[in-house]
């Protein structure tokens, strides 16, 4: 017990005084570090509290961009043509699915989820963010839909996601003209950034890539709004803070008339052409259509990429809109040049020219011959017109020179674009001395000269330049842009005592007027179209055939287009030739002829046999007798008619080029 | 007077004889009912969790009862016995030990998981406490070595677990008791500098990669702010979005929102200033000082050397958990998996806690029974 003793002869009060010094020290010591511990919580809630609490914020508050819907498409009865459908899509959330294998394969064998879909899903599982959903199947049916509904209770972590998708209920019908959406991808990205619209662009997977969907889409697109949402760690929404509605886009009403739409389709199958119909009292376009043509609600969910080097490898070339593609004008081309001549003064209507069957360039040895052998002998500017006689015509364009035709040709805008609202337009050609040495770098030589006074040589007009000009035409020089779009209405939710959807301000398009054409005689302009009225009219005339009992007064003028260069003496027989040389047929036409309502343009791709009165007429015909109906307008032929000429047209018979 | 007098008196006679420090108790309940509450928000609302550490509380306070009745000579009898036993199972912990958390700090004793650590932190400064009461104060140099060697050896074995928290815990526990112990100043200089030199040596070739993370973390938490940065940015985020008065109890973002992690364990400090601002944080402050207070007045006041030290070393240990707990989730100190004393949720450090608080109390309740 040592230990015991030594304690006993301590000298306890100096041990006593030592502890209390060293327990002062340590309680000094206690107060400085609980200081320290102070000053730095007061730093972080007194100083940096702003800071702090900024950035507490900006962890549980998200701001998340809601999409706008995206304006519907109507035609002009109010026939839905583009609408937003709900699409529905499994999603899954793998963190919060217990088992995953064996509720994806229930699931699966539930729903019929093909192998494929299910190896794709559980390889985006791996490397994708936690707690972000994943698409295990798009596109549900309603069968799928109610299928799964009625089980979900047992499938934590799944849940079907509802998405408004671009929808085209006419599907090729309208994909020219409306276009279509598909998704945002790096280009578009990059334009919206230069545009400063990347904002307004956050919720939006979709954007308009062709047609009225591309022209249109600033409108139809309308403006984001914002969700303000408190969220957890794991980025699950637990409640709405605050909600700025997004503006819906605006609907569109158009033009167009989709029974017209459906008439010229029906009149084009199994051809490659295009059928182009204008109201000239407005420019807008009633029909505009192309074929063959495809589904635009293809690119809508991504084009796969067989369909689409289907698309691409056709020879029927379905991706092309030829409405606005460029095709020698041919005959329809003489009714402008005609105008043209009598406006320079070089022809008048009486003025007669004597055609022997061919026209020669004072000497020159070529000779420029006639479709019809032996020629018309003394013939007029109007039964020029009717019958579409060649060797007046190249009479006329050696008379009037290149720079006179091309003059009065551009202000009828061909080789310009028209304006319409779509962007694939093309300008085609207006051959004209500048354009010969700008493009080729030549000379224009006089031979040239002649050939596109019946619209062959160098031209290309589009359908759609072809009616726009016919308009312009039947206006007497007014010159009115063509256009699809014919009102725009934005849809406003009003909220009253229930949900009242109201609809207002309905904004009519502009019609958008030019400076007309002037002419130096003003009733020159009657003498043209009386006579592509009597080309209609007369029996005998070139498009008389065609219009055989009809009832709405209507006028036009026919045109076959040499596609191949013939050998010089060459006959053209269309069966003997190979299918993309044989000739296209062109025509232009309008009704009724007093106070026309409907200028209709048609093209044709290498027709197998005859030209525009036999092939492209009769389109346009179905066309104008779907607009009419059973409407009768009287005509100043319908009481007088009687065969004026008894001579046989055949526009093949003899084969020059054009008729 | 007199007699109000009196029953104060006999009211302090009936603590005295349940062997109670009435002050000390009322501190601690204050922070073991405040706990329950942070708990509340912090665990989501979960009222089970309530429950479970009510219960925890309900036996660790049954414990440090039982811990005070026994007068503070028997610790003298039974310290070497223990330090040798302690020793032994933080050997076994090595070498048979269970792992759990990328530690091995468990042994299974077949009808329960037990933690000789825990033990440790009491057993030490109790051994080192004898050791150097058994010659005269101010201690030796040599009395001196020889205890520090007696810290050195389980702080290493726990280190090697590794445990880092409890072997800095137990290793301060005994530094406390050689600077109680009046060890001269020039020692300890001499020894802070010596650590200071050891350190690199420490990094290059003790500690391991998870750990030297957390210190890189600490020194710049914004380099990785998904990865192990996360913890601090988002407990500091916490702490200075709380401001003056704090955001409400239950209405703190950080917590209720999931964005601030470990929140009703080493976090939960980090929860109680989001909801209770300054004003919370200077009350909680002012708290553990009285309970600190106490605890060195009880020291200060013991008659034995033995009692003075390990009450000292108690207290000033308690102060530890405190200072690295706070000092840790407010980004002073790399994160040290300690937690906040008495309102952390969870188990086996809260009762070796209050085993410590019940020696406080014995020895402070039975010194008359020594001088008698």
């Amino acid at each position: 017990m040592a230990p015991i003793k030594r304690v006993s002869i301590r000298n306890h009060t100096a041990e006593a005084n030592l502890f209390a010094r060293r327990t002062f020290i340590a309680f000094i010591g206690v107060v400085v570090m609980l200081l320290i511990l102070f000053s730095n919580v007061y730093n972080l809630e007194v100083n940096s509290f702003e800071k702090y609490q900024t950035r507490s914020n900006s962890n549980r508050i998200k701001l998340l961009p809601v999409a706008p819907n995206r304006g519907q498409i109507y035609d002009r009865n109010g026939v839905l043509l583009a609408e937003n459908k709900p699409i529905y899509s499994l999603e899954v959330i793998p963190e919060q699915v217990e088992d995953l294998d064996t509720t994806i394969a229930e699931v699966s064998d539930l729903l019929g989820i093909s192998k494929e879909k299910q190896e794709k899903f559980f390889k985006a599982t791996k490397g994708k963010r936690r707690f972000k959903p994943l698409e295990l199947h798009s596109r549900l049916s309603d069968q799928q839909v109610a299928l799964f509904s009625v089980n979900q209770h047992k499938y934590p972590g799944l849940f079907i996601d509802a998405r408004l998708k671009r929808y085209y209920p006419f599907g090729d019908l309208t994909t020219h003209n409306l276009g279509y959406v598909a998704r945002i991808n790096r280009k578009d990205a990059n334009k919206l950034e230069e545009q400063g619209k990347t904002e307004n662009y956050a919720a939006t997977r979709e954007i308009g890539k062709l047609g009225l969907e591309r022209y249109y889409e600033d409108i139809l697109h309308g403006t984001i709004g914002h969700q303000e949402v408190e969220i957890n760690n794991q980025g699950r929404i637990i409640r709405t803070l605050d909600f700025t509605p997004p503006t819906p886009g605006k609907d569109l009403t158009l033009t167009l008339d989709i029974e017209l739409q459906m008439i010229a389709k029906r009149a084009l199958s199994g051809k490659r052409g295009a059928v182009v119909a204008i109201d000239p009292r407005d420019g807008g376009v009633l029909a505009m259509y192309s074929n063959p043509s495809y589904d635009g609600n293809l690119f809508v969910h991504g084009i796969s990429s067989k369909n689409y080097k289907k698309l691409l490898s056709s020879k029927d070339l379905p991706l092309i809109n030829r409405t606005v593609q460029g095709y020698p004008p041919a005959s329809t081309i003489k009714p402008f040049i005609a105008l043209t001549g009598l406006d320079k003064g070089v022809i008048t209507k009486e003025s007669k020219v004597y055609d022997p069957g061919f026209f020669q360039i004072p000497k020159v040895e070529k000779k420029y011959k006639d479709m019809r052998k032996g020629g018309h002998g003394w013939i007029s500017l109007t039964r020029a017109v009717e019958k579409s006689c060649n060797v007046y015509f190249y009479n006329l364009a050696y008379k009037l020179g290149i720079d006179n035709i091309s003059d009065m040709m551009d202000k009828f805008g061909f080789g310009e674009y028209t304006g319409i609202d779509i962007h694939e337009e093309s300008r085609g050609i207006l051959p004209s001395v500048g354009w010969k040495r700008a493009r080729f770098n030549q000379p224009w030589y006089t031979g040239e000269t002649i050939s596109v006074g019946i619209g062959q040589s160098y031209w290309t007009v589009t359908p759609l330049q072809l009616a726009q000009a016919t308009s312009i035409l039947v206006n007497k020089g007014e010159v009115k842009t063509p256009h699809m779009l014919k009102a725009t209405s934005q849809t406003t939710y009003v909220q009253a005592d229930d949900k009242n959807i109201v609809k207002v301000q309905a904004q009519p398009y502009e019609i958008e007027e030019h400076p007309p054409i002037q002419l130096t005689e003003q009733s020159n302009w009657q003498i043209v179209l009386d006579a592509m009225h009597s080309t209609v009219q007369k029996q005998g005339a070139t498009g008389h055939n065609a219009f055989k009992g009809h009832q709405y007064d209507a006028a036009g003028k026919t045109g076959s287009a040499q596609v191949a260069r013939l050998a010089k003496d060459e006959k053209y027989d269309a069966s003997k030739i190979q299918e993309n040389k044989r000739d296209n047929a062109m025509f232009i036409s309008f009704a009724p002829f007093d106070k026309p309502e409907i200028v209709v343009a048609v093209a044709i791709e290498n027709v197998a046999q005859g030209g525009g009165a036999t092939n492209a007429a009769p389109v346009a015909r179905q066309i104008m007798d779907q607009y009419f109906g059973n409407r009768v307008i009287k005509s100043e032929y319908s009481s007088t008619m009687h065969p004026v000429h008894n001579e046989h047209f055949s526009e093949s018979a003899s084969h020059t080029g054009a008729h | 007077m007199r007699s109000t007098g009196h029953d104060q008196a006999k009211k302090k006679d009936i603590w005295q004889k349940l062997h109670i420090d009435l002050p000390l108790l009322v501190g601690i309940l204050c922070l073991m009912i405040l706990g329950l509450f942070v708990v509340y928000s912090a665990g989501g609302q979960n009222a089970d969790l309530v429950v479970r550490q009510g219960i925890r509380l309900g036996i660790a306070l049954v414990v440090m009862f039982f811990v005070a009745q026994i007068p503070p000579r028997y610790y003298l009898k039974w310290a070497v016995p223990m330090f040798v036993v302690g020793l032994g199972m933080l050997v076994a912990v090595l070498l048979v030990g269970t792992m759990g958390k990328g530690a091995q700090r468990w042994l299974n004793l077949g009808f329960m998981q037990f933690q000789p650590s825990e033990v440790m932190k009491l057993i030490v400064p109790i051994t080192v406490a004898w050791f150097i009461s058994q010659h005269d104060l101010p201690a030796k140099l040599g009395n001196i070595l020889i205890a520090f060697i007696l810290v050195l050896i389980p702080t290493l074995l726990i280190a090697k677990q590794p445990d880092l928290g409890t072997s800095l815990l137990i290793a301060s526990s005994g530094l406390f008791v050689i600077f109680l112990a009046g060890a001269s100043w020039k020692l300890i200089g001499t020894c802070v500098g010596l650590a200071s030199a050891f350190t690199p040596v420490f990094w290059m070739f003790l500690m391991k990669d998870y750990q030297k993370q957390r210190v890189l973390t600490f020194l710049n938490p914004e380099q990785d702010p998904l990865g192990s940065g996360y913890h601090i940015i988002q407990s500091k985020i916490a702490i200075g979005s709380g401001g003056l008065n704090g955001k409400g109890w239950l209405q703190g973002t950080q917590s209720q929102l999931e964005f601030l992690p470990e929140r009703h364990t080493d976090f939960i400090f980090a929860v109680f200033s989001e909801e209770f601002g300054l004003v919370g944080v200077s009350l909680l402050l002012i708290t553990y000082l009285a309970i600190v207070m106490r605890g060195l007045w009880i020291a200060v006041n013991a008659q034995q050397a033995f009692a003075k030290l390990l009450a000292g070393s108690i207290t000033l240990t308690f102060f530890v958990y405190v200072f690295v707990n706070i000092g840790m989730v407010s980004g002073l100190l790399p994160v040290v998996g300690v937690p906040l004393p008495l309102v952390s949720y969870g188990g086996t450090s809260m009762v070796t806690l209050m085993a410590g608080f019940g020696m406080l109390m014995a020895i402070g309740t039975h010194r008359r029974f020594i001088a008698q």
